[in-house]
């Protein structure tokens, strides 16, 4: 009985840290193409979007390293 | 003739930017070729009755090996022959330890974990597997205690200088005497020369786009220091954890954590009235909100440092996981064709793994600035 709640538990952990990892690539590549986009319509903020671009990929990237650890 | 003279001359010459890719490119293959032929050796003979399981075992722990901190700086491994003993080619490193007194020894007293090491009465062991030092009795049995029903290993306060610190050092000596020179060569004239060429362009990049954009401009000089230490401090470590020396220095959480509580500590120490208004009565939003904010700016506060912590350790160590496991795959197949593929997905993560030791650096040094900013701005009102 104990046993197969905490195979439960750890399988649901594993499950919530992949919903995490998949939600935080969805955000980067989100991030990725608007910022596409953008340059696009304006290519002389590129340098701008680029640095904006990287900031906000670079803090979702730490929540999804955030899930990881849970589990590890 | 004479133009390949006059081409060699000029910098710009396509000859000499041939010539500078070349080597660009025969530096970017060779640690993947040192690194893959250092870990393994070749497998032939006998070694070819390996299991699945046995391979897969040996490339968990090759892996580990390459990522963990040691004792020793060990620079390749020579396969023993049938029956004999690997041999391992490195350098000891001197163990520091304090238990009931402070004890200094070579780590090759240990012999790679075989041996019992005996220092003013006390005995200690290595363990391979985790690299840890423990505390044992004479024979070489690990001394144990109890805690909360579980058996916990005895370990003394381990102060030794690692291959981590050793290459910390290294780089901080590096940095030091790079920079001072740099600095100097400014003293004789306003033009670069030397390290200088090529330095000013990135210290420029980060003065002109990092520093005035967040921090403001007048206001960034007292930062400048710190954030240039630290960008060129992460940089340079990262690059040398892509040599195949096997050196995971920003992928062990103790060295970005210092960082962060340094980045922490100074954005704290140099906040203005602003900063702490903002965080404990925000201005411009209604009562209830501005204590339903507080807490979660204190939060804020401590997690920002945090997040810097974890971003790089996690970057830089799955960097260095994936690489090894891909070339631990490169040994797993028996196939040429699979072993080819694979050789060519290591090098261009490779590659991948030089643009992230480059974008990391960036990114910690961003933030860095992107918290001294809000720490330096001054209420607009």
């Amino acid at each position: 009985m104990g046993e197969s709640v905490e195979l439960i538990a750890g399988a649901i952990k594993l499950i919530g840290a992949g919903l995490v990892v998949i939600g935080a690539g969805v955000g980067i590549g989100r991030i990725g193409g608007s910022a596409m986009e953008a340059i696009a319509r304006q290519p002389e903020a590129t340098n701008k979007i680029q640095t904006a671009m990287l900031i906000a990929a670079a803090l979702i990237e730490g929540i999804g390293f955030a899930a990881l650890f849970a589990v590890a | 003739m004479c133009t390949f003279a006059a081409d060699l001359e000029n910098n710009k010459s396509p000859i000499m930017q041939k010539i500078v890719r070349f080597l660009l490119v025969l530096a970017l293959i060779t640690p993947v070729a040192a690194f893959a032929s250092g870990g393994h050796g070749d497998d032939h003979g006998e070694k070819k009755e390996k299991t699945k399981e046995e391979k897969r075992a040996e490339n968990k722990e090759y892996v580990k090996h390459h990522t963990n901190d040691s004792h020793d700086f060990g620079l390749f491994t020579i396969e023993g022959e049938k029956g004999e003993e690997d041999s391992h080619v490195g350098f000891p490193l001197p163990v520091i330890l304090w238990e009931d007194g402070l004890h200094i020894f070579m780590s090759s007293k240990f012999h790679h974990g075989h041996e019992v090491v005996e220092s003013n009465g006390k005995y200690f062991v290595l363990d391979y597997h985790d690299g840890k030092i423990y505390n044992a009795d004479e024979h070489g049995n690990i001394l144990k205690k109890e805690v909360d029903g579980e058996e916990v290993k005895l370990a003394p306060l381990d102060f030794s200088i690692t291959k981590n610190v050793l290459v910390t050092i290294l780089m901080a000596v590096l940095l030091f005497f790079l920079f001072r020179g740099i600095a100097k060569s400014y003293k004789t004239g306003l033009a670069p020369t030397g390290a200088a060429k090529f330095f000013e362009p990135i210290i420029v990049f980060i003065r002109d786009e990092i520093a005035i954009p967040n921090i403001g401009e007048g206001s960034h000089k007292k930062y400048m220091p710190y954030l240039l230490t630290v960008f060129f401090f992460i940089w340079f470590l990262n690059l040398a954890g892509m040599t195949p020396l096997g050196i995971n220095v920003t992928g062990n959480i103790a060295v970005t954590c210092a960082l962060a509580i340094m980045t922490f500590v100074i954005t704290n120490a140099t906040a203005k009235k602003n900063y702490w208004l903002h965080i404990f009565w925000m201005p411009g939003v209604p009562i209830p909100m501005k204590i339903l904010l507080m807490p979660i700016e204190i939060i804020g506060v401590f997690v920002k440092p945090f997040a810097l912590m974890i971003r790089l350790y996690a970057n830089m160590l799955a960097g260095h996981i994936v690489l090894g496991s891909l070339i631990a795959v490169v040994f797993f197949f028996d196939a040429f064709l699979a072993k080819t593929a694979f050789v060519g997905l290591t090098f261009f993560l490779n590659i991948i793994e030089l643009l992230v030791a480059l974008l990391q650096a960036y990114i910690f040094t961003m933030l860095t600035a992107l918290y001294f900013g809000a720490a330096a701005e001054e209420a607009h009102h």
